[in-house]
């Protein structure tokens, strides 16, 4: 069922545009809000997950290096992540046109 | 068929509600609206009938609470009048986009300022484009009648849209009139259980009214608008049926005495019954005028209206409002937009008249008819003006 965002039609919708399944929200692209991406330097980072807890996208996880890492679908570039980083891992770079 | 009941309209309003067997009224008091919510209040309080009451604050939040119990599948009535109903006018928006079938009467009266408590339509127009249903009615019987309908339409599978019933403020909602009333089997036989498809429910949740972003909003105004416009057929099959269980025939555009009229008026709500009684009275004098009255606002019957014009050289519109430094009274700019396509339709004139109030006698309807025609070649910045205003 699921189609991607351009693909929906207005003939797609249940009425009212009710929703009825959970955590729909997911869905929605946030990472095209971005005008900064974070860059990361791996070598420095000790793996302590702050650039987690204070993402206010809740879209950081661990990669399976363990290090952590932003989800480009949701990260809207705030750069919030570097300024908290303790070793200087994360920096903001500006998104290509 | 039913007992003739001599009732004050607004009482007769509440008493097609209890019929209706509503479960939620949210509803803040405001003239001349009153009567209706107060009966529905006695009504509730008497145990008559088991529903539940909110008593609100404001207009805002009598129309957001009936989102609310019109979200859970409980059949929701309010009412409410001019200031009222623009207290209500963001709400307005939502309860049409997120599809839910409250129903609302409407007492007709002036805006502020200055302050007027008196009927005319200046809230009903404001209103025009919330998404709503807007049906208009001439008398008490039509009242008792369109809200019984409204529910029959709005909880319709196919609409699943809120509707407005409008009733001119005092000349409809305070007068005295006889009124055949409905049975409560008829009224059951008539109206089934709300069912509505997707409810709020614990057990299976559901998200109304969520957020879209532009990559999907334009999709669900088209959504919204290909239901209003289909809505249409929906209402004519229920006014059919209505006619074929009660015997009372309603039409989206009325015509009356139109056969061979040279000149027809057009009027939206209780002053048709006036311009009725100034046709016959001008037919009897040999003058080929006719009558058309609007019943249908939203959706607008573009079809029926074209149809009813038929040969007509001059078409008159009375409109109860205005559109201040627009194209004139605001019926009056859309039944001209609405004909100006067709290869051949009458001269459209505008009067704007009855506000906050004031009456529109049948000498005036009359001098409409005698002042119009002249008016319609006079070009497109004089084709409306205010009738029996003091210079």
């Amino acid at each position: 069922m699921k189609k991607n965002e351009n693909e929906i039609t207005w003939k797609d919708f249940n009425i009212g545009c009710i929703v009825t399944e959970p955590g729909s929200s997911r869905e929605y692209r946030t990472g095209d809000w971005r005008s900064q991406k974070p860059t990361y330097d791996f070598k420095k980072c000790i793996k302590c997950g702050v650039c987690q807890i204070y993402c206010p996208e809740g879209c950081i996880q661990q990669n399976a290096e363990g290090h952590f890492e932003a989800n480009m679908y949701w990260c809207k570039g705030c750069g919030i992540c570097p300024r908290e980083c303790p070793t200087g891992v994360i920096s903001m770079v500006n998104e290509e046109a | 068929m039913g007992k003739k009941i001599g009732i004050e309209v607004s009482l007769a309003i509440a008493e097609a509600a209890k019929l209706a067997n509503v479960d939620v009224i949210a509803a803040y008091p405001i003239t001349p609206q009153t009567h209706i919510v107060e009966r529905m209040a006695e009504i509730v309080a008497n145990g008559e009938l088991d529903a539940e009451y909110i008593p609100v604050e404001s207009e805002h939040s009598a129309m957001s609470a009936c989102l609310g119990s019109s979200g859970v599948g409980a059949r929701t009535f309010t009412a409410t009048a001019g200031q009222g109903l623009e207290l209500m006018h963001e709400v307005l928006y939502v309860a049409s986009a997120m599809r839910l079938p409250i129903v609302m009467i409407v007492a007709n009266r002036a805006l502020s300022s200055p302050l007027n408590v008196w009927g005319d339509q200046s809230d009903l127009m404001a209103v025009r484009d919330t998404g709503w249903i807007q049906m208009i009615c001439e008398n008490g019987q039509e009242a008792f009648d369109t809200t019984l309908l409204a529910f029959r339409i709005a909880e319709d599978h196919r609409v699943l849209l809120p509707v407005m019933v409008h009733c001119d403020g005092f000349y409809l909602t305070h007068v005295v009139e006889p009124i055949e009333f409905l049975s409560q089997e008829e009224v059951n036989r008539y109206l089934p259980p709300i069912d509505y498809p997707l409810p709020l429910n614990p057990d299976k949740p559901v998200t109304m009214g969520a957020f879209a972003p532009s990559f999907i909003y334009t999709e669900a105004k088209k959504a919204q608008e290909v239901n209003i416009r289909n809505s249409k057929k929906v209402i004519t099959e229920h006014w059919a049926e209505f006619a074929k269980m009660f015997g009372r025939h309603y039409h989206a555009v009325e015509k009356y005495r139109t056969e061979g009229a040279k000149t027809l008026l057009m009027t939206l709500g209780s002053f048709g019954e006036t311009a009725m009684t100034a046709v016959d009275k001008m037919r009897s004098e040999g003058q080929e005028v006719g009558l058309l009255k609007l019943r249908l606002w939203r959706p607008f019957p573009f079809e029926e209206l074209r149809e009813a014009v038929g040969n007509a050289e001059t078409l008159i519109v009375v409109d109860r409002a205005l559109s201040f430094g627009g194209p004139g009274g605001p019926a009056f700019s859309e039944v001209r937009s609405a004909l100006y396509s067709l290869k051949t339709h009458p001269k459209i004139v505008g009067f704007v008249g009855g506000l906050g109030g004031r009456d529109l006698t049948v000498a005036e309807f009359e001098g409409m008819v005698k002042k119009g025609p002249g008016i319609a070649n006079t070009g497109a910045e004089n084709e409306f003006e205010m009738f029996g205003v003091r210079e």
